[in-house]
C-alpha cells in the first residue's frame, strides 16, 4: 500500500517540483482538484480520500522534508507522517538531545538514512560507497572514543552519558557532510558557521573568544581532575594517564595523521583542478581564439601581425600585471579606454569594423564595468550575427548616468518573436544590467538592424577625471 | 545655409590627396556619379587648380605634405566662397578635424566610407548641406560639453552652447543614425535635421572660444 499511496499523492499535487513540503501540506489540508490526465486513477483516488478523512496523517514511508525543515527536515517529515505538530516533534528532539544526546544521534541518523521526499536513495546509500568518507568517520569516531575513555579515566562520569550518541552524531555528520547534495550541505554549513567562525578566524575578537573558551575548559578540567584527589595520588594517576594516552597515540596517531593528510591532499587537488579549469577557459577565450584567427587569415600578413601583437599585449598584462584577459576593470581603466578595448577586441576577433565614439569620460567602478561587459556582449553579438558591415558603438558619460548604444544595420529580428540565439543576448544583457540598477533596451525589426541601449546611473559623488 | 544653389546634374569635384593610389581609388569608386575635373597632391597645386576650375566640391585630405588641409580652405574661401569642402581623414585625430571644420569645411568623413555613402556626402555638400560623420558628431558633443563646464561661463551663449535639440541630433548621428532615421526618431523633417546640423557647424566655425581647439589638443594628450 505504501507505494501506491505515495504515487497517488504525487499525482494529487502535480508540478510542485522539489517543494515537497508544501505538497504534503496541501494533501493534508484539502483534497486536491482532479487532474484530467490522472482521470484513470479515479477509483484509487477515492480510496485515498477516504484514508485522509480519518485524520491529517499521511501514508507511505517516512520521508525527510529539507525544503520545510530547519536542518535536515527530519522533524518536518516525522510530523507529516505522524500527524503531530512539527514544533512538538522538534521539542522532543531538542530535549532528548540536551539530556542524553539521544535526540541528536537519532536526528542525525535519520538525516543520514531516511531519503528526502521525492528521492529514492538516502544519503547513507551514497555514503557507504565513499571509502575515504568511511575512513574519515572511523578516524573521527575513534578519536572521540579515545577522548571519552580518557575523560572517564580522569573522573568525569557525566560525559559518559552522552558518549555513544556523541560518537554516532559525529560519525553520521561526517558522512552527511561528504555525501549530501549541495543544498543540504549549504544548510549544514550555515548551521556550523558560528562554530567554524570561532575556530577558523584570526581576527582579534575571535582569538579572544577562543582563549576564553580554552581557559574555561582548562579550569573545569583541572577542578574535575583534582576535586576527588586531594593527596599526591593524583600525580601518580596523571602519570598513568599520560602513559595510556601515549600508547593510544602511538597506535592510532599515524593513522589519524594520514587521514588528515589525505584530506589536505584532496583539498589541494580540488583547488588545482579548479585553477586549471580557469586557466583553460581564459586561454581558450584569448590565445586559442587568436591562433585560430591567425590560421584563417594567413594570407593577410598585416592582420596576422596585428592579431599577434594584440594577443602578446594581452598575455603579458595577464602574466605580469595580473589583469585577466579581456577584463575591463583594473587600475587606471576608464570608460573611453574600455570602449576602445571592446572596439579592438571585436575588430580583431570578428573582422567587423567597429566605429567607437566616446563623449566624456570617467573612471570605472563595478557598475560601469558591468555596463561595459554588457556592451561588449552586445557588440560581439552584432558583429557575429547581424551580418552588418560595421557596428556603431557610442558611449556618453553624463553627470547622472552613463549610456552606451550598440547599433548595427544588419538583418535585425522581431523582438516579439525572438529566436533562440538573440534571446540569449537579450536576457543575459538585461539580467546583467538589472542586477546593478541599470537598464537595457533592445530595439530591432527584421531588415532594419538592431540597437541595444544600455544605461547605468552614476554615483553622484564620482568626479570626472582629466578635465581641466 | 545657402541651400538654393544646388547644381543641376553631376557635381564637379576636385580630389586633393597626396596618395596617388587613394586618388585613383576614390575616382573609380565615384564612377560616373560625379564629374571629377582634377586632382592635386599638395597645398600649392591644389590652390592653383581650385582657383582655376572653381569646382562644386573639393574632397580634401586633412593631412598634406605642405601643411594641413585648412591652408587650402583659408586660401580659397576669400576669393571663391561658392567652393565647398568635404574633409577626408584617415586619422580621426580630433585637432585635425576641428581645424578643417573651423577653417570652413562643410563636412567631414573618414576614409573608410563606402563609395555610395561618399557620393551621397558629396551631393549633400554640393547642395549646401553639411555632412557629419558619427565621429565628428562625437567630437563636437565632447568639445561643447567640455567648454560648457561650469567653471568656464560661456562668453556668447548663442555660439558657445548647443541647444538640447542639437545635442539630441548629434547624439543620434554618433549612434549611427542617418538624417532620415533621425527625422523619424524625433518626429521632425529631414530638412529640420539638416538645419540643426548646419547650425551646429556654424557654431563650430564661428565660436570665438579657443577652448574648442585647445580641447582637441587636450584630448590628444589624454
Amino acid at each position: 500500500m505504501s507505494r501506491t499511496g505515495s504515487g497517488h499523492i504525487r499525482i494529487a499535487a502535480p508540478a510542485r517540483g522539489r517543494d515537497d513540503g508544501s505538497m504534503w501540506e496541501r494533501t493534508t489540508s484539502a483534497p486536491p482538484t482532479p487532474e484530467p490526465e490522472a482521470g484513470y486513477r479515479w477509483p484509487e483516488r477515492r480510496r485515498g480520500l477516504s484514508r485522509w478523512a480519518r485524520g491529517p496523517r499521511t501514508s507511505g514511508p517516512l520521508r525527510r522534508q529539507p525544503a520545510s525543515g530547519l536542518a535536515g527536515g527530519v522533524a518536518a517529515g516525522a510530523a507529516a507522517r505522524t500527524g503531530l505538530d512539527v514544533t512538538l516533534v522538534r521539542a522532543v528532539f531538542v530535549v532528548t538531545a540536551v539530556f542524553s544526546g539521544f535526540g541528536a544521534a537519532a536526528y542525525v541518523l535519520a538525516w543520514l538514512l531516511v531519503p528526502a521526499a521525492g528521492q529514492d536513495a538516502s544519503i547513507g546509500a551514497k555514503a557507504f560507497t565513499d571509502r575515504r568518507g568511511l575512513t574519515l568517520t572511523a578516524g573521527v569516531c575513534s578519536l572521540i572514543i579515545v577522548l571519552l575513555l580518557i575523560a572517564s579515566a580522569v573522573g568525569a562520569p557525566w560525559l559518559t552519558t552522552v558518549s555513544w550518541p556523541l560518537v554516532i552524531t559525529a560519525g553520521a555528520l561526517v558522512l552527511i557532510w561528504r555525501n549530501a547534495p549541495a543544498e543540504e550541505r549549504a544548510v549544514l554549513q550555515r548551521l556550523a558557521d558560528p562554530l567554524l567562525g570561532i575556530a577558523g578566524g584570526s581576527s582579534r575578537r575571535r582569538i579572544v573568544a577562543r582563549v576564553l573558551i580554552a581557559a574555561v575548559l582548562l579550569i573545569v578540567g583541572l577542578s574535575v581532575l583534582l576535586s576527588g584527589h586531594h593527596d599526591f595520588a593524583a600525580a601518580r594517576q596523571l602519570g598513568g594517564l599520560a602513559l595510556v594516552i601515549a600508547a593510544i597515540l602511538l597506535v592510532l596517531g599515524p593513522w589519524w595523521l594520514r587521514i588528515a593528510r589525505d584530506l589536505v591532499v584532496e583539498r589541494q587537488a580540488r583547488i588545482r583542478a579548479e585553477e586549471r579549469a580557469d586557466i583553460a577557459a581564459r586561454v581558450h577565450d584569448s590565445v586559442l581564439q587568436t591562433l585560430a584567427l591567425i590560421q584563417r587569415r594567413a594570407s593577410d600578413p598585416q592582420q596576422v601581425v596585428q592579431l599577434a601583437r594584440a594577443q602578446e599585449r594581452e598575455l603579458r598584462s595577464w602574466l605580469f600585471d595580473g589583469r585577466a584577459p579581456g577584463s575591463l576593470d583594473g587600475p587606471g581603466m576608464t570608460l573611453a579606454a574600455g570602449i576602445r578595448l571592446i572596439q579592438q577586441e571585436v575588430e580583431a576577433q570578428h573582422g567587423v569594423p567597429v566605429e567607437a565614439i566616446t563623449v566624456g569620460d570617467c573612471d570605472l567602478d563595478e557598475d560601469l564595468a558591468a555596463l561595459l561587459a554588457a556592451a561588449r556582449e552586445a557588440t560581439v553579438n552584432a558583429a557575429k550575427w547581424s551580418g552588418a558591415a560595421t557596428v556603431s558603438l557610442f558611449a556618453e558619460a553624463e553627470p547622472a548616468e552613463v549610456a552606451v548604444y550598440v547599433r548595427d544595420r544588419g538583418k535585425g529580428f522581431d523582438p516579439a518573436a525572438v529566436p533562440g540565439d538573440r534571446k540569449g543576448l537579450t536576457e543575459s544583457v538585461h539580467a546583467r544590467m538589472a542586477r546593478r540598477g541599470g537598464s537595457a533596451v533592445v530595439r530591432s525589426a527584421p531588415g532594419e538592424g538592431t540597437e541595444v541601449s544600455l544605461r547605468m546611473p552614476r554615483d553622484a559623488t564620482q568626479r570626472q577625471p582629466g578635465r581641466a | 545655409m545657402t541651400g538654393g544653389q544646388a547644381p543641376a546634374g553631376r557635381p564637379r569635384v576636385v580630389i586633393v590627396d597626396d596618395h596617388g593610389l587613394f586618388r585613383s581609388g576614390v575616382r573609380s569608386e565615384l564612377g560616373s556619379h560625379v564629374d571629377v575635373i582634377g586632382e592635386a597632391d599638395d597645398v600649392a597645386p591644389a590652390i592653383t587648380l581650385i582657383g582655376g576650375t572653381e569646382p562644386d566640391v573639393v574632397l580634401l585630405d586633412v593631412h598634406l605634405p605642405g601643411g594641413g588641409g585648412q591652408l587650402v580652405i583659408t586660401a580659397i574661401r576669400a576669393a571663391h566662397p561658392q567652393v565647398r569642402f568635404l574633409a577626408l581623414s584617415a586619422s580621426d585625430a580630433p585637432e585635425d578635424v576641428i581645424a578643417v571644420i573651423r577653417a570652413g569645411a562643410r563636412g567631414y568623413v573618414t576614409k573608410t566610407i563606402s563609395g555610395p555613402d561618399l557620393v551621397d556626402a558629396i551631393r549633400r555638400v554640393a547642395a549646401g548641406d553639411s555632412v557629419f560623420s558619427p565621429m565628428l558628431a562625437g567630437f563636437v558633443l565632447d568639445a561643447f560639453a567640455a567648454s560648457a563646464a561650469p567653471d568656464r561661463p560661456a562668453l556668447d551663449p548663442e555660439l558657445d552652447q548647443l541647444t538640447p535639440r542639437e545635442r539630441e541630433v548629434l547624439r543620434l548621428i554618433a549612434r549611427g543614425y542617418t538624417y532620415k532615421e533621425i527625422a523619424r526618431e524625433l518626429y521632425i523633417s529631414s530638412k529640420t535635421v539638416e538645419t540643426h546640423v548646419s547650425s551646429v557647424l556654424r557654431k563650430l566655425q564661428l565660436s570665438t572660444r579657443h577652448q574648442l581647439t585647445r580641447w582637441a589638443t587636450e584630448r590628444r594628450l589624454a
